[in-house]
Protein backbone atom coordinates (compact mmCIF):
# COMPACT_ATOMS: atom_id res chain seq x y z
CA UNK A 1 0.00 0.00 0.00
CA UNK A 2 1.35 3.58 -1.15
CA UNK A 3 0.10 6.49 0.03
CA UNK A 4 -0.02 8.49 -3.01
CA UNK A 5 -1.24 11.69 -1.05
CA UNK A 6 0.38 14.60 -0.11
CA UNK A 7 -1.59 16.25 3.18
CA UNK A 8 -1.96 20.30 2.92
CA UNK A 9 -3.31 21.69 6.11
CA UNK A 10 -3.22 25.13 4.82
CA UNK A 11 -6.34 24.74 3.46
CA UNK A 12 -8.09 25.29 6.92
CA UNK A 13 -6.41 28.78 7.01
CA UNK A 14 -5.24 29.95 3.63
CA UNK A 15 -7.04 32.71 1.84
CA UNK A 16 -9.63 32.73 1.02
CA UNK A 17 -10.40 28.91 2.66
CA UNK A 18 -9.86 29.72 6.07
CA UNK A 19 -12.48 32.87 5.76
CA UNK A 20 -15.14 30.42 4.09
CA UNK A 21 -14.65 28.28 7.34
CA UNK A 22 -15.41 30.94 9.44
CA UNK A 23 -18.03 31.87 7.89
CA UNK A 24 -18.99 28.27 7.83
CA UNK A 25 -18.40 27.62 11.20
CA UNK A 26 -20.71 31.38 12.28
CA UNK A 27 -23.42 29.87 9.93
CA UNK A 28 -23.81 26.45 11.86
CA UNK A 29 -23.89 28.83 15.13
CA UNK A 30 -26.52 30.55 13.87
CA UNK A 31 -28.58 27.56 12.52
CA UNK A 32 -28.28 25.41 15.59
CA UNK A 33 -29.29 28.89 18.11
CA UNK A 34 -31.95 29.99 16.55
CA UNK A 35 -33.72 26.32 15.80
CA UNK A 36 -33.12 25.84 19.43
CA UNK A 37 -35.27 28.72 20.33
CA UNK A 38 -38.32 27.50 17.83
CA UNK A 39 -37.84 23.59 19.12
CA UNK A 40 -37.69 24.62 22.72
CA UNK A 41 -40.69 26.95 22.61
CA UNK A 42 -42.95 24.44 20.52
CA UNK A 43 -40.98 21.50 21.83
CA UNK A 44 -42.43 22.74 25.41
CA UNK A 45 -45.88 23.84 23.75
CA UNK A 46 -46.55 19.79 22.16
CA UNK A 47 -45.25 18.25 25.08
CA UNK A 48 -47.70 19.56 27.45
CA UNK A 49 -50.13 19.42 24.77
CA UNK A 50 -49.38 15.63 24.85
CA UNK A 51 -50.76 15.60 28.66
CA UNK A 52 -53.80 17.69 28.17
CA UNK A 53 -57.29 16.57 29.75
CA UNK A 54 -59.08 16.94 26.02
CA UNK A 55 -58.45 14.09 23.79
CA UNK A 56 -58.35 15.95 20.48
CA UNK A 57 -55.45 18.15 21.93
CA UNK A 58 -53.31 15.07 22.86
CA UNK A 59 -54.12 13.65 19.85
CA UNK A 60 -52.89 16.50 17.39
CA UNK A 61 -49.86 16.87 19.16
CA UNK A 62 -49.07 12.52 19.17
CA UNK A 63 -49.72 13.63 15.12
CA UNK A 64 -47.23 15.99 15.05
CA UNK A 65 -44.74 13.93 16.90
CA UNK A 66 -45.50 10.71 14.57
CA UNK A 67 -45.18 12.61 11.82
CA UNK A 68 -41.71 14.31 13.00
CA UNK A 69 -40.18 11.50 13.52
CA UNK A 70 -40.47 9.33 11.29
CA UNK A 71 -40.16 11.03 8.60
CA UNK A 72 -36.13 11.57 7.46
CA UNK A 73 -35.10 15.27 8.43
CA UNK A 74 -33.19 15.86 5.14
CA UNK A 75 -36.82 14.53 3.59
CA UNK A 76 -38.67 17.28 5.21
CA UNK A 77 -35.74 19.83 4.79
CA UNK A 78 -36.68 18.69 1.02
CA UNK A 79 -39.78 19.15 0.89
CA UNK A 80 -40.23 22.48 3.20
CA UNK A 81 -38.18 24.02 0.36
CA UNK A 82 -39.40 22.55 -2.89
CA UNK A 83 -42.28 21.99 -2.11
CA UNK A 84 -43.41 24.25 0.87
CA UNK A 85 -43.58 27.27 -1.43
CA UNK A 86 -45.84 25.49 -3.85
CA UNK A 87 -48.42 24.77 -1.57
CA UNK A 88 -49.23 28.40 -1.52
CA UNK A 89 -50.38 28.30 -5.23
CA UNK A 90 -48.59 30.01 -8.01
CA UNK A 91 -48.20 33.77 -7.78
CA UNK A 92 -47.58 33.45 -3.93
CA UNK A 93 -44.85 30.79 -4.56
CA UNK A 94 -42.98 32.95 -7.15
CA UNK A 95 -43.00 36.29 -4.61
CA UNK A 96 -41.34 33.30 -1.92
CA UNK A 97 -38.91 31.80 -3.90
CA UNK A 98 -37.71 35.40 -5.09
CA UNK A 99 -36.80 35.56 -0.95
CA UNK A 100 -33.00 36.21 -1.14
CA UNK A 101 -31.62 33.39 1.36
CA UNK A 102 -35.06 31.50 1.50
CA UNK A 103 -32.76 28.61 2.00
CA UNK A 104 -31.65 29.77 4.82
CA UNK A 105 -34.74 30.37 6.70
CA UNK A 106 -36.06 27.02 5.65
CA UNK A 107 -33.15 25.37 7.08
CA UNK A 108 -33.58 27.24 10.81
CA UNK A 109 -37.28 26.57 10.38
CA UNK A 110 -37.07 23.21 9.18
CA UNK A 111 -34.74 22.26 11.77
CA UNK A 112 -36.67 23.49 14.81
CA UNK A 113 -39.98 21.76 13.65
CA UNK A 114 -38.35 18.17 13.61
CA UNK A 115 -36.03 18.73 16.57
CA UNK A 116 -39.58 20.00 18.75
CA UNK A 117 -41.13 16.95 18.17
CA UNK A 118 -37.80 15.65 19.62
CA UNK A 119 -38.31 18.14 22.68
CA UNK A 120 -42.07 17.29 23.13
CA UNK A 121 -41.24 13.47 23.78
CA UNK A 122 -38.78 14.38 26.81
CA UNK A 123 -40.84 17.06 27.65
CA UNK A 124 -43.80 14.14 27.85
CA UNK A 125 -41.49 12.09 29.54
CA UNK A 126 -40.58 14.72 32.07
CA UNK A 127 -43.73 15.17 33.40
CA UNK A 128 -44.17 11.32 33.61
CA UNK A 129 -41.95 11.31 36.11
CA UNK A 130 -43.57 13.93 38.29
CA UNK A 131 -44.95 12.41 41.04
CA UNK A 132 -48.98 12.67 41.19
CA UNK A 133 -48.74 13.83 44.91
CA UNK A 134 -47.23 17.37 43.41
CA UNK A 135 -49.85 18.06 41.01
CA UNK A 136 -52.41 17.71 43.73
CA UNK A 137 -50.19 19.58 46.34
CA UNK A 138 -50.16 22.77 43.91
CA UNK A 139 -54.26 22.38 43.61
CA UNK A 140 -54.68 22.18 47.48
CA UNK A 141 -52.65 25.52 47.74
CA UNK A 142 -55.08 26.93 45.88
CA UNK A 143 -53.56 27.31 42.50
CA UNK A 144 -55.61 27.01 39.61
CA UNK A 145 -55.30 24.45 36.82
CA UNK A 146 -53.29 27.04 34.40
CA UNK A 147 -51.73 28.27 37.83
CA UNK A 148 -50.57 24.82 38.56
CA UNK A 149 -49.24 24.10 35.49
CA UNK A 150 -47.03 27.20 34.89
CA UNK A 151 -45.67 27.73 38.36
CA UNK A 152 -45.33 24.10 39.85
CA UNK A 153 -45.65 21.59 36.93
CA UNK A 154 -43.85 23.03 33.86
CA UNK A 155 -40.83 24.53 35.91
CA UNK A 156 -39.91 21.56 37.61
CA UNK A 157 -40.49 19.39 34.56
CA UNK A 158 -37.65 21.76 32.23
CA UNK A 159 -35.37 20.87 35.26
CA UNK A 160 -35.86 17.24 35.11
CA UNK A 161 -35.14 17.36 31.63
CA UNK A 162 -31.92 19.51 31.29
CA UNK A 163 -29.92 16.14 31.02
CA UNK A 164 -31.68 15.14 27.83
CA UNK A 165 -32.34 18.54 26.56
CA UNK A 166 -28.57 18.74 26.58
CA UNK A 167 -28.50 15.48 24.02
CA UNK A 168 -30.75 17.46 22.01
CA UNK A 169 -28.81 20.66 21.74
CA UNK A 170 -25.61 18.73 20.87
CA UNK A 171 -27.56 17.18 18.34
CA UNK A 172 -29.71 20.45 16.51
CA UNK A 173 -25.80 21.39 15.98
CA UNK A 174 -24.87 17.85 14.07
CA UNK A 175 -28.16 17.58 12.26
CA UNK A 176 -27.84 21.49 10.92
CA UNK A 177 -25.31 20.23 8.92
CA UNK A 178 -27.84 18.12 6.96
CA UNK A 179 -29.21 22.22 5.67
CA UNK A 180 -25.76 22.11 2.95
CA UNK A 181 -28.19 20.03 0.72
CA UNK A 182 -29.98 23.13 -0.12
CA UNK A 183 -27.21 24.97 -0.11
CA UNK A 184 -26.92 26.93 2.88
CA UNK A 185 -22.97 27.23 3.16
CA UNK A 186 -22.57 26.27 6.88
CA UNK A 187 -19.28 24.63 7.95
CA UNK A 188 -19.74 20.90 6.59
CA UNK A 189 -21.13 22.45 3.05
CA UNK A 190 -17.55 25.12 3.33
CA UNK A 191 -15.49 21.79 3.52
CA UNK A 192 -17.39 20.23 0.18
CA UNK A 193 -16.72 23.82 -1.24
CA UNK A 194 -12.95 23.72 -0.35
CA UNK A 195 -12.53 20.06 -1.64
CA UNK A 196 -14.24 20.44 -5.09
CA UNK A 197 -11.54 23.66 -5.21
CA UNK A 198 -8.58 22.11 -3.57
CA UNK A 199 -8.79 18.28 -4.06
CA UNK A 200 -8.16 17.79 -0.12
CA UNK A 201 -11.26 17.63 1.81
CA UNK A 202 -9.75 15.18 3.42
CA UNK A 203 -7.76 17.72 5.48
CA UNK A 204 -10.92 20.47 5.39
CA UNK A 205 -13.19 17.90 6.89
CA UNK A 206 -11.00 17.17 9.45
CA UNK A 207 -10.61 20.36 10.43
CA UNK A 208 -14.32 20.62 10.53
CA UNK A 209 -14.48 17.77 12.67
CA UNK A 210 -12.82 19.28 15.04
CA UNK A 211 -15.08 22.51 15.09
CA UNK A 212 -17.78 20.27 16.07
CA UNK A 213 -16.20 18.39 18.90
CA UNK A 214 -15.57 22.11 20.37
CA UNK A 215 -19.28 23.22 19.89
CA UNK A 216 -20.33 20.40 21.48
CA UNK A 217 -17.69 20.87 24.34
CA UNK A 218 -19.12 24.52 24.67
CA UNK A 219 -22.76 23.03 24.78
CA UNK A 220 -21.87 20.53 27.06
CA UNK A 221 -19.92 23.56 29.38
CA UNK A 222 -23.48 25.52 29.00
CA UNK A 223 -25.67 23.12 30.02
CA UNK A 224 -23.69 21.99 33.05
CA UNK A 225 -23.97 25.59 34.10
CA UNK A 226 -27.18 26.40 33.37
CA UNK A 227 -27.93 22.75 35.13
CA UNK A 228 -26.33 23.31 38.15
CA UNK A 229 -27.82 27.15 38.57
CA UNK A 230 -30.98 25.65 38.33
CA UNK A 231 -30.78 22.40 40.05
CA UNK A 232 -33.58 21.32 42.05
CA UNK A 233 -32.76 21.60 46.14
CA UNK A 234 -32.94 17.83 47.49
CA UNK A 235 -32.84 16.26 44.13
CA UNK A 236 -29.24 14.67 43.57
CA UNK A 237 -27.94 15.73 40.15
CA UNK A 238 -25.14 15.48 38.35
CA UNK A 239 -21.32 16.73 39.89
CA UNK B 1 -52.52 13.34 -8.18
CA UNK B 2 -49.54 11.27 -8.66
CA UNK B 3 -48.89 11.32 -11.63
CA UNK B 4 -45.36 11.92 -11.68
CA UNK B 5 -44.64 9.41 -8.83
CA UNK B 6 -46.42 6.63 -11.54
CA UNK B 7 -44.31 7.66 -14.52
CA UNK B 8 -41.19 6.87 -12.61
CA UNK B 9 -41.93 4.29 -10.02
CA UNK B 10 -39.60 1.84 -11.63
CA UNK B 11 -36.70 3.97 -11.33
CA UNK B 12 -37.87 5.20 -7.24
CA UNK B 13 -38.47 1.03 -6.53
CA UNK B 14 -35.12 0.43 -7.54
CA UNK B 15 -34.02 3.78 -5.65
CA UNK B 16 -35.95 2.40 -2.76
CA UNK B 17 -34.06 -1.14 -3.41
CA UNK B 18 -30.33 0.98 -3.03
CA UNK B 19 -31.97 2.29 0.75
CA UNK B 20 -32.59 -1.10 1.80
CA UNK B 21 -29.69 -2.75 0.73
CA UNK B 22 -27.14 0.33 2.31
CA UNK B 23 -29.51 -0.42 5.52
CA UNK B 24 -28.94 -3.96 5.45
CA UNK B 25 -25.55 -3.98 5.33
CA UNK B 26 -25.31 -1.06 7.79
CA UNK B 27 -27.35 -2.99 10.40
CA UNK B 28 -25.12 -6.56 10.06
CA UNK B 29 -22.04 -4.64 10.20
CA UNK B 30 -23.11 -1.98 12.81
CA UNK B 31 -24.79 -4.55 15.04
CA UNK B 32 -21.55 -6.97 15.06
CA UNK B 33 -18.91 -3.84 15.29
CA UNK B 34 -21.34 -2.58 18.19
CA UNK B 35 -20.92 -5.45 20.16
CA UNK B 36 -17.44 -5.07 19.98
CA UNK B 37 -17.39 -1.56 20.74
CA UNK B 38 -20.14 -2.37 23.77
CA UNK B 39 -17.48 -4.92 25.12
CA UNK B 40 -14.37 -2.52 24.81
CA UNK B 41 -16.55 -0.18 26.80
CA UNK B 42 -17.35 -2.92 29.78
CA UNK B 43 -13.25 -4.28 29.47
CA UNK B 44 -11.27 -3.79 32.54
CA UNK B 45 -7.88 -3.67 30.57
CA UNK B 46 -7.46 -0.08 30.41
CA UNK B 47 -5.85 0.59 27.15
CA UNK B 48 -9.12 -1.27 25.57
CA UNK B 49 -11.49 0.85 27.08
CA UNK B 50 -9.67 3.96 26.87
CA UNK B 51 -8.83 3.47 23.23
CA UNK B 52 -12.86 2.48 22.50
CA UNK B 53 -14.19 5.77 24.46
CA UNK B 54 -12.67 7.71 22.62
CA UNK B 55 -13.42 6.67 19.28
CA UNK B 56 -17.60 6.53 20.45
CA UNK B 57 -16.93 10.11 22.54
CA UNK B 58 -15.45 11.43 19.11
CA UNK B 59 -18.04 9.87 16.49
CA UNK B 60 -21.34 10.35 18.36
CA UNK B 61 -20.14 14.13 18.45
CA UNK B 62 -19.82 14.63 14.77
CA UNK B 63 -22.31 14.92 12.02
CA UNK B 64 -23.28 11.38 10.39
CA UNK B 65 -22.66 13.72 7.00
CA UNK B 66 -18.99 14.81 7.99
CA UNK B 67 -18.41 11.47 8.46
CA UNK B 68 -19.71 9.85 5.46
CA UNK B 69 -17.32 12.67 3.33
CA UNK B 70 -14.62 11.86 5.35
CA UNK B 71 -14.75 8.59 4.28
CA UNK B 72 -15.79 9.20 0.54
CA UNK B 73 -12.26 11.33 0.57
CA UNK B 74 -10.18 8.90 3.13
CA UNK B 75 -11.00 5.43 0.90
CA UNK B 76 -9.66 6.54 -2.04
CA UNK B 77 -5.83 7.17 -0.45
CA UNK B 78 -6.57 3.92 1.43
CA UNK B 79 -7.75 2.00 -1.67
CA UNK B 80 -5.03 4.06 -3.71
CA UNK B 81 -7.94 4.74 -6.31
CA UNK B 82 -11.71 6.28 -6.98
CA UNK B 83 -13.90 4.62 -4.89
CA UNK B 84 -17.94 3.84 -5.59
CA UNK B 85 -20.30 5.85 -3.35
CA UNK B 86 -21.78 2.38 -2.27
CA UNK B 87 -19.34 0.50 -0.10
CA UNK B 88 -18.24 3.79 0.98
CA UNK B 89 -21.24 4.98 2.74
CA UNK B 90 -20.91 1.36 4.14
CA UNK B 91 -18.45 1.95 5.76
CA UNK B 92 -19.19 5.06 7.16
CA UNK B 93 -22.30 3.98 8.28
CA UNK B 94 -20.93 0.93 10.04
CA UNK B 95 -18.35 3.28 11.66
CA UNK B 96 -20.71 5.51 12.46
CA UNK B 97 -23.95 2.95 13.65
CA UNK B 98 -21.60 0.84 16.04
CA UNK B 99 -20.81 3.74 18.56
CA UNK B 100 -24.88 4.12 18.87
CA UNK B 101 -24.98 0.20 18.97
CA UNK B 102 -22.68 -0.10 21.41
CA UNK B 103 -23.57 2.32 23.96
CA UNK B 104 -26.69 0.52 23.62
CA UNK B 105 -25.26 -2.58 24.45
CA UNK B 106 -23.50 -1.67 27.22
CA UNK B 107 -26.61 0.10 28.54
CA UNK B 108 -28.40 -2.99 28.64
CA UNK B 109 -25.50 -5.62 30.05
CA UNK B 110 -25.00 -2.59 32.74
CA UNK B 111 -29.11 -2.66 34.01
CA UNK B 112 -28.54 -6.51 34.84
CA UNK B 113 -28.55 -6.22 38.41
CA UNK B 114 -25.20 -7.53 40.54
CA UNK B 115 -27.11 -9.69 42.65
CA UNK B 116 -29.18 -11.19 40.15
CA UNK B 117 -25.45 -12.75 38.95
CA UNK B 118 -24.70 -12.98 42.10
CA UNK B 119 -27.98 -15.09 42.88
CA UNK B 120 -27.13 -17.27 39.66
CA UNK B 121 -23.46 -18.46 40.84
CA UNK B 122 -24.94 -19.09 44.12
CA UNK B 123 -27.35 -21.87 43.02
CA UNK B 124 -24.13 -23.32 41.51
CA UNK B 125 -24.26 -22.47 37.95
CA UNK B 126 -20.87 -21.48 35.81
CA UNK B 127 -19.81 -18.19 34.62
CA UNK B 128 -21.50 -19.27 30.76
CA UNK B 129 -24.24 -20.87 32.34
CA UNK B 130 -24.89 -17.70 34.04
CA UNK B 131 -24.22 -15.84 31.01
CA UNK B 132 -25.93 -17.97 28.78
CA UNK B 133 -29.62 -18.15 30.81
CA UNK B 134 -29.33 -15.31 32.94
CA UNK B 135 -27.41 -12.57 31.79
CA UNK B 136 -27.79 -12.52 27.68
CA UNK B 137 -31.78 -13.10 27.80
CA UNK B 138 -32.28 -10.15 30.14
CA UNK B 139 -30.31 -7.83 28.89
CA UNK B 140 -31.24 -9.10 25.37
CA UNK B 141 -34.97 -7.93 26.43
CA UNK B 142 -34.11 -4.56 27.96
CA UNK B 143 -32.33 -3.71 24.99
CA UNK B 144 -34.59 -4.77 22.48
CA UNK B 145 -36.53 -1.92 21.90
CA UNK B 146 -33.57 0.70 21.76
CA UNK B 147 -32.27 -1.95 19.53
CA UNK B 148 -35.21 -1.51 17.15
CA UNK B 149 -35.09 2.34 17.34
CA UNK B 150 -31.50 2.79 16.30
CA UNK B 151 -32.38 0.47 13.35
CA UNK B 152 -35.19 2.85 12.46
CA UNK B 153 -32.41 5.59 12.46
CA UNK B 154 -30.02 4.18 10.74
CA UNK B 155 -32.66 3.30 8.20
CA UNK B 156 -33.47 6.98 8.38
CA UNK B 157 -29.59 8.15 7.73
CA UNK B 158 -29.47 6.30 4.75
CA UNK B 159 -30.83 9.08 3.35
CA UNK B 160 -27.75 11.32 3.97
CA UNK B 161 -25.86 8.99 1.76
CA UNK B 162 -27.46 11.17 -0.60
CA UNK B 163 -24.44 13.96 -0.37
CA UNK B 164 -22.23 11.35 -1.69
CA UNK B 165 -24.12 10.65 -4.99
CA UNK B 166 -25.55 7.62 -3.98
CA UNK B 167 -28.74 6.79 -6.32
CA UNK B 168 -31.01 5.95 -3.19
CA UNK B 169 -34.54 6.74 -2.95
CA UNK B 170 -34.40 10.58 -1.97
CA UNK B 171 -31.70 11.26 -4.37
CA UNK B 172 -33.58 9.93 -7.26
CA UNK B 173 -36.07 11.32 -6.05
CA UNK B 174 -34.56 15.16 -6.74
CA UNK B 175 -33.36 13.81 -10.01
CA UNK B 176 -36.89 13.02 -11.19
CA UNK B 177 -37.89 16.40 -9.45
CA UNK B 178 -35.23 18.37 -11.56
CA UNK B 179 -37.32 17.09 -14.73
CA UNK B 180 -40.91 16.90 -13.73
CA UNK B 181 -41.15 19.84 -10.98
CA UNK B 182 -43.50 17.96 -9.25
CA UNK B 183 -42.36 18.41 -5.73
CA UNK B 184 -45.34 18.09 -3.74
CA UNK B 185 -45.83 14.70 -4.98
CA UNK B 186 -42.78 13.74 -5.35
CA UNK B 187 -41.25 14.64 -1.76
CA UNK B 188 -44.73 13.66 -0.23
CA UNK B 189 -44.40 10.43 -1.66
CA UNK B 190 -41.04 9.86 -0.02
CA UNK B 191 -42.22 11.43 3.14
CA UNK B 192 -45.15 8.69 3.19
CA UNK B 193 -42.76 5.68 2.40
CA UNK B 194 -40.91 6.44 5.38
CA UNK B 195 -43.33 7.34 7.54
CA UNK B 196 -45.41 3.97 7.15
CA UNK B 197 -42.13 1.90 7.18
CA UNK B 198 -41.02 4.00 10.72
CA UNK B 199 -44.34 4.03 11.91
CA UNK B 200 -44.94 0.02 11.28
CA UNK B 201 -41.13 -0.17 12.82
CA UNK B 202 -42.13 1.77 16.12
CA UNK B 203 -44.92 0.12 17.08
CA UNK B 204 -43.15 -3.02 16.99
CA UNK B 205 -40.78 -1.80 19.04
CA UNK B 206 -43.57 -0.25 21.59
CA UNK B 207 -44.75 -3.83 21.52
CA UNK B 208 -41.33 -4.96 23.08
CA UNK B 209 -41.16 -2.23 25.44
CA UNK B 210 -44.26 -3.24 27.33
CA UNK B 211 -42.68 -6.66 27.47
CA UNK B 212 -39.73 -5.39 28.81
CA UNK B 213 -41.68 -3.43 31.37
CA UNK B 214 -43.80 -7.12 32.58
CA UNK B 215 -40.06 -9.13 32.89
CA UNK B 216 -37.24 -8.31 35.24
Amino acid sequence: MRLAYNFDWGVLWRAPYGVWLLQGIWLTIQLGLIAWIIALVLGVILGTMRIAPWPWVRRLATAYVEVFRNVPFLVQLFFWYFAGPMLFGQTLMFKINAISGLNYYVAIVGLGLYTASRVAEHVRAGFASIARDQFQAALSTGLTEIQMYRFVIIPYALRIIIPPLTTEFLTIFKNSSVAMTIGVAETTFMTYKIDSETFHGLEATTGAMVVYLLIGLGVVKLMGMIESRFRIAGLVGRK
Amino acid sequence: MFDAVWRNLPYLLAGYWVTVKLTFFALIGGITLGILVGLGRISKRKWIYYTVTFYVNLIRNIPLILVIFWFYFVMPIIVGRPMDPFPSAVISFIIFEATYFGEILRAGYQSVSRDLIQAAYSTGMTYWQTTRYILVPIAFRRMLPSMITQSIVTYQDTSLAFVIGLPELVRRTSIVDGLEVRSIQLFGFVAVVFFITCYLGSIVSRRFEVQKERGF
